[in-house]
């Protein structure tokens, strides 16, 4: 099953490669992993996307609970919560009827156009993962130039927070 | 007054009250080595190899109980000590290892001697640093004993720039260190406590099975109350040999691939199984589908990742095993009188019916040394009460099985990672943490040649070390792998030329012995061991196709054990 798990460590150099690593030298699988610091700059937030059975999910948390860097976790598929992606994508748009079509497009998915040339609108979209993908397969024959995902974010419903 | 962080370094290993640190000077770590010169709080023992630092250090730790300190220069010094940062880190031995680095300004630039020591050892620490400003420097090498020594132990690296040996700040020693992002559990829940005594008092099989976490832990006193009070037989791992007395009656042997046949058949037939400090490790295991099949499982392990890494458990308890087992003693103690004696009656008749299958008997008239008969030699030569260290091997199983070990830290070897060469560097380092006792390194000829170089480092710091190493001329346990599982095609674990061990332990201002004939043998090792300030190395020629026995393949169960050539079960 999938699982976006919520980590809490030290914003120090090194403390991302030793979760990589941990995934790369345990065999675990990463769908997505963002990090940036929090509002506390000694602390930085990362969100992992992973996959496994619930016992591998298990052991993936105890061995980032080991980490001496880690303050904190929390495994967001445990209870109710929110996940956000953003993705920036360039698409071919010359023709006025196809033009049109993708203005039409974002607007139905709450996304924006924040660049456009003559020949090229680049478009900004924020939701789910499977939102993400929807909107990539809508567009059809469109022609896609370039697609960047920020990979997931995540936070709990309600009361519940992680903090150090 | 403002010190340089050469000077914070050593006063600070000082106020720690390290005595001995391990090492090899090197470009990086000059400024370091001149501080060591101008005082003599701090000892330096100077190894041929760094490799041997580690091992000396990780032998001085495991003995002690200490944490073993190591010093090496940037580049090829950290490299070298990586085997050594491995070995500990698999045993769960807590070690802080102080590499050189190039100047801060350099790093990245691919400078000479400069290797990513932080990134080449993160895979194999417990954790480590790079300190890159002097004034962090004495707090970090805190957090690096604070962390190498506490929850479950580990080797620690602390990477040191050579600018910030030279750079000045003021230093005070730290007393104590706060990390709010490690803060290991010591007490275990009273709920599973008292769940696993209720089971373990019901239960009509039961089973302990002692892992290095009791040697580790300081758990020996408790796990010896808690299983007499339980009447219950007791298994050790090879990590845990010592942590319950092998001379005891409800001791039944080491377990696992070459446990005995009543340690591994208690195992598969116990109903109720309790794991204290041991970390259900492959070679103990077997198939995981087989692994104790009647029984209810309960872990005490201090690390929450290692329960029910490999072996799903039902009552898991997060702590340090002696706390837990004092809280566990009360209990059992106190529910002593709801047990039921007949069963535990029958339970021991069976396991007695399996004890006097005699599974570590082997040919005793044999012309040629046995290398069980070696070992069974030393045990009574040393009275049971040397410290022996060991490489990896045949000869390894052999000591464990044939030395009755009956104190914690007597046995010194690597288990996890299975390091050839560990046995002499680590005797050292034991040697030098007990200088009046008797310590024994029992290697091969193989093993030894590995970290042969510190027969020198033995002689400058005059350790009277007894080598014994079991000469069989061939890497013998890849040699019985190959003569089991690839119809006796011996590739490449023969070496055609092996030197002449006695002119070779001669050459190094030791003393050399060669034993060829059983009858010789006695004499010869009370003459060794007479010779208390000497090095002996005991070059014993023995039977070469000798197997270690009892057996399980990789990935069968612990009931499919193969007795000897001669002997198999029914």
């Amino acid at each position: 099953m999938r699982h976006i798990i919520s980590v809490l460590l030290e914003n120090e150099a090194g403390a991302l490669s030793r979760v990589a690593g941990l995934f790369s030298a345990r065999g675990y699988n990463i769908e997505s992993l963002t990090v940036a610091p929090t509002e506390d700059p000694s602390l930085s937030r990362m969100t992992l996307v992973t996959e496994g059975s619930e016992r591998i999910i298990e052991q993936i948390t105890k061995q980032l609970n080991k980490l001496v860097d880690v303050v904190k976790l929390l495994d967001l598929t445990e209870g109710a919560h929110i996940e956000r992606e953003m993705m920036l994508i360039k698409v071919r748009a010359d023709g006025s009827e196809g033009r049109e079509e993708i203005k039409r497009l974002i607007d139905i998915f709450r996304g924006r156009i924040i660049d456009v040339t003559e020949s090229t609108y680049t478009l900004e979209l924020t939701g789910t993962g499977s939102k993400l993908d929807s909107f990539i397969e809508a567009l059809g024959a469109t022609t896609i130039l370039e697609t960047v995902r920020s990979g997931i974010s995540g936070i709990a419903r309600g009361d519940k927070s992680l903090h150090a | 007054m403002e010190l340089n962080g050469a000077e914070i370094l050593i006063r600070f290993l000082k106020d720690q009250g390290v005595e001995h640190v391990f090492g090899y000077p090197g470009g990086a770590v000059l400024y370091i080595y001149d501080e060591l010169f101008k005082q003599e709080d701090v000892k330096h023992i100077l190894v041929r190899h760094e490799q041997g630092a580690t091992h000396a250090a990780d032998g001085y730790a495991r003995s002690t109980g200490k944490p073993g300190v190591v010093l090496v220069t940037s580049g090829p010094g950290a490299t070298n000590a990586v085997t050594g940062i491995a070995t500990a880190y698999m045993d769960s031995i807590p070690m802080v290892v102080i590499t050189g680095q190039v100047n801060t300004w350099a790093i990245g630039s691919d400078a000479f001697q400069e290797v990513d020591a932080v990134g080449i050892t993160r895979p194999c620490v417990k954790h480590n640093f790079l300190v890159k400003d002097v004034k962090d420097l004495a707090e970090t090498l805190k957090k690096a004993f604070y962390v190498a020594t506490t929850g479950r132990p580990g080797p620690v690296v602390v990477d040191v720039p050579k600018d910030v040996t030279m750079a000045t700040t003021e230093y005070i020693f730290p007393e104590t260190v706060e990390m709010r992002s490690y803060n290991p559990v010591v007490k275990g829940h009273p709920k599973q406590i008292k769940k696993a005594a209720e089971l373990l008092l019901a239960a009509k099989r039961p089973m302990i099975y002692a892992g290095g976490g009791v040697v580790l832990g300081n758990g020996s006193k408790e796990l010896i109350d808690f299983t007499r009070g339980l009447g219950a037989p007791i298994t050790n791992t090879l990590m845990a040999l010592g942590a319950y007395p092998a001379t005891d009656d409800l001791f039944v042997g080491m377990l696992g691939m070459h446990g005995t046949y009543e340690a591994n058949m208690a195992m598969h037939e116990c109903d109720v199984l309790i794991s204290v400090g041991a970390r259900f490790d492959d070679r103990v295991v077997g198939q995981i589908e087989q692994f104790c099949p009647d029984a209810t499982i309960i872990h005490i392990d201090i690390d929450p990742a290692s329960i029910s890494k490999s072996i799903v458990v039902d009552v898991p308890i997060v702590g340090d095993v002696a706390t837990v087992l004092t809280d566990m003693i009360a209990l059992i103690k106190d529910g002593k009188s709801g047990q039921d004696d007949k069963a535990l009656k029958t339970w021991w008749s069976q396991i007695n019916e399996w004890r006097s299958i005699d599974c570590l008997n082997y040919d005793r008239n044999s012309d040629k040394i046995k290398p069980q008969f070696a070992i069974e030699k030393l045990y009574e030569i040393t009275n049971g009460d040397a410290y022996i260290t060991s490489d990896v091997g045949q000869h390894q199983m052999w000591a464990a099985q044939y030395y009755k070990f009956d104190q914690p830290r007597r046995w010194i070897n690597s288990g996890g990672l299975g390091t050839m060469g560990f046995g002499l560097p680590a005797a050292i380092g034991v040697q030098l943490a007990h200088p009046d006792a008797t310590v024994a390194c029992v290697t091969g000829d193989a093993s030894i040649q590995m970290c042969i170089q510190e027969l020198g480092t033995a002689l400058q710091y005059n350790t009277p070390v007894k080598i014994i190493s079991l000469n069989n001329r061939y890497m013998g346990m890849v040699r019985q792998w190959q003569e089991f599982f690839y119809e006796s095609r011996y590739s490449q674990s023969y070496m055609e030329t092996i030197p002449d061990f006695v002119k070779l332990a001669e050459s190094y201002g030791h003393v050399g012995m060669r034993i060829e004939k059983p009858e010789d043998l006695e004499g010869a090792m009370k003459e060794a061991f007479a010779m208390k300030d000497r090095l002996v190395f005991m070059d014993i020629i023995t039977d070469q196709t000798e197997n270690v026995y009892p057996m399980i393949q990789a990935g069968k169960g612990h009931h499919e054990m193969h007795l000897s050539s001669e002997r198999e079960l029914a």
